[in-house]
């Protein structure tokens, strides 16, 4: 599974990054997690505003702090064939 | 931190404890400038002022849908709907000062084009709801609605301008719309979103309330009774909260105004003790003597205008320390036309923040884009020395 988290290195990123390694723990998945803080890059999602959370390339959440609850979630969902 | 760092920093600290002359009587009187107006603002400012304002911008960087805000400026959007809400979103969008490049970068390449996405980069960081907010405390009312004010006409003119100049090299670019995540619902109705909203700021204008000549009776009478009003309005928001959100809701609204204050806090105060050192608390000495200050930015004339647009738009104001520095240099002679024209110029830009829209625009754009806000702020500087005078 390929996570990205995209922001350019601000508080509200960082707690994103945060929980998303929370809810990997508490779901015991392994994930390829990386946090994209080039904004050329960040631009390429399209995303409205960071933080933004994308998931094997789809984007989850775009420009709001999303709770554990829901990550795990979209965790879940990725991993439904 | 990394260890390179931490040896920088130790570095610094030994150089400085060596080389800062702290026997010289000046230096002595800077210091102790720097910590009364750091006391200043705890006592005045910071219970009253800051807090609630820190509830407000976490309230609005988790209550306002950023969402509905955004499609105003898709590609389909109505140039006209898309430059005003443009000019006056940076408040609720920009609350995080970080978010203001990533989001003009995707209104510039998906959105309606150069002109709202410039309109929105100019007033995105003038626009900031705290800032204001401090700016209207800290430095009068009259300077805080001039500040907001320049920011929004501004940026739609700036916008405009941005559009009519590159005009031409913008159609064979086909906005693409953004990608948006599943919606979730919106659990409150906008009136009451809008109550609870006018209820905080209300809280807000009526605590800090100012004492007034007794003559003039309407504001005195508020005055005087601002306590039991601010109570009142304090109980109404309590119902609300009780009513109208839910527990993890409320969980994520004090989260978020703690990642701001914890943010934000550390930084004002730093700006605070530096002002402070530097320039003095107003009616007193920095290490910068007055006379200076007075030179190069008194009065309104052209070249003091101009002076201070420059440095803003170079200096980097980290949020809200553009307050307790203009603070320091009023205080010390500045002017009030060049006090607004660095109010423009300076939050909106910085010489890391240039990098950026360089990379994002291009150098010929950016370059425009900087010249535009130099020349608006120096214009609306000019202009408000003027009519305040």
């Amino acid at each position: 599974m390929e996570i990205r988290v995209l922001g350019p290195g601000c508080a509200r990123c960082h707690e994103v990054e945060k929980r998303t390694r929370d809810a990997l723990a508490e779901l015991d998945v392994a994930a390829d997690l990386q946090k994209i803080t080039d904004m050329k890059e960040i631009m390429g999602y399209g995303i409205m505003g960071t933080p933004g959370l994308v998931i094997n390339g789809m984007v989850r959440c775009a420009a709001r702090i999303p709770s554990v609850a829901e990550i795990k979630k979209w965790i879940q969902e990725a991993l439904r064939p | 931190m990394s260890e390179k760092k931490i040896f920088l920093i130790l570095l610094a600290v030994f150089l400085a404890a060596y080389f800062i002359p702290f026997s010289n009587l000046s230096v002595q009187n800077a210091l102790s400038e720097a910590f009364l107006l750091l006391q200043g603002y705890a006592r005045e400012h910071v219970l009253l002022c800051l807090v609630p304002a820190f509830f407000i911008a976490g309230a609005i960087s988790v209550f306002v849908s950023q969402a509905s805000v955004i499609k105003y400026f898709g590609p389909q959007a109505r140039k006209l709907l898309a430059y005003s809400v443009a000019s006056v979103s940076g408040s609720i969008l920009a609350v995080c000062s970080c978010t203001v490049l990533p989001l003009f970068a995707g209104i510039y390449t998906r959105g309606a084009g150069i002109g709202p996405a410039t309109a929105f980069l100019y007033s995105g960081p003038a626009i900031n709801v705290l800032a204001i907010i401090l700016t209207a405390k800290v430095l009068g009312i009259r300077l805080g609605v001039a500040r907001a004010a320049g920011a929004i006409v501004f940026s739609i003119i700036i916008g405009l301008l941005m559009h009519l100049i590159f005009h031409r090299e913008q159609q064979d670019a086909k906005p693409a719309g953004f990608v948006t995540a599943p919606e979730t619902r919106e659990e409150r109705s906008l009136g009451k979103t809008a109550a609870y909203f006018a209820v905080m700021v209300s809280i807000l204008v009526f605590i800090n309330w100012g004492k007034s000549d007794p003559s003039m009776a309407a504001w005195y009478f508020i005055y005087r009774i601002k306590w039991i009003i601010g109570g009142t309005l304090a109980l109404a928001l309590l119902w609300m909260l009780v009513r109208w959100f839910q527990r993890p809701e409320l969980h994520d609204w004090s989260f978020s105004t703690w990642i701001f204050a914890k943010q934000i806090f550390p930084l004002l105060f730093a700006g605070v003790l530096v002002s402070g050192f530097l320039l003095g608390r107003p009616g007193h000495e920095g290490i910068i003597p007055s006379e200076w200050v007075g030179r190069l930015v008194g009065g309104n004339s052209l070249g003091a205008n101009l002076f201070a647009s420059v440095a803003g738009a170079l200096m980097y104001f980290a949020t809200l320390t553009e307050v307790p520095i203009l603070q320091g240099l009023i205080g010390s002679g500045m002017g009030q036309g060049p006090a607004l024209a660095l109010l423009l110029a300076g939050p909106a830009l910085s010489l890391p923040s240039m990098l950026v829209i360089r990379q994002v625009m291009g150098t010929r754009k950016a370059l425009v884009y900087i010249l535009l806000v130099v020349g608006m702020s120096t214009a609306s500087g000019i202009i408000y020395g003027n009519v305040v005078r």
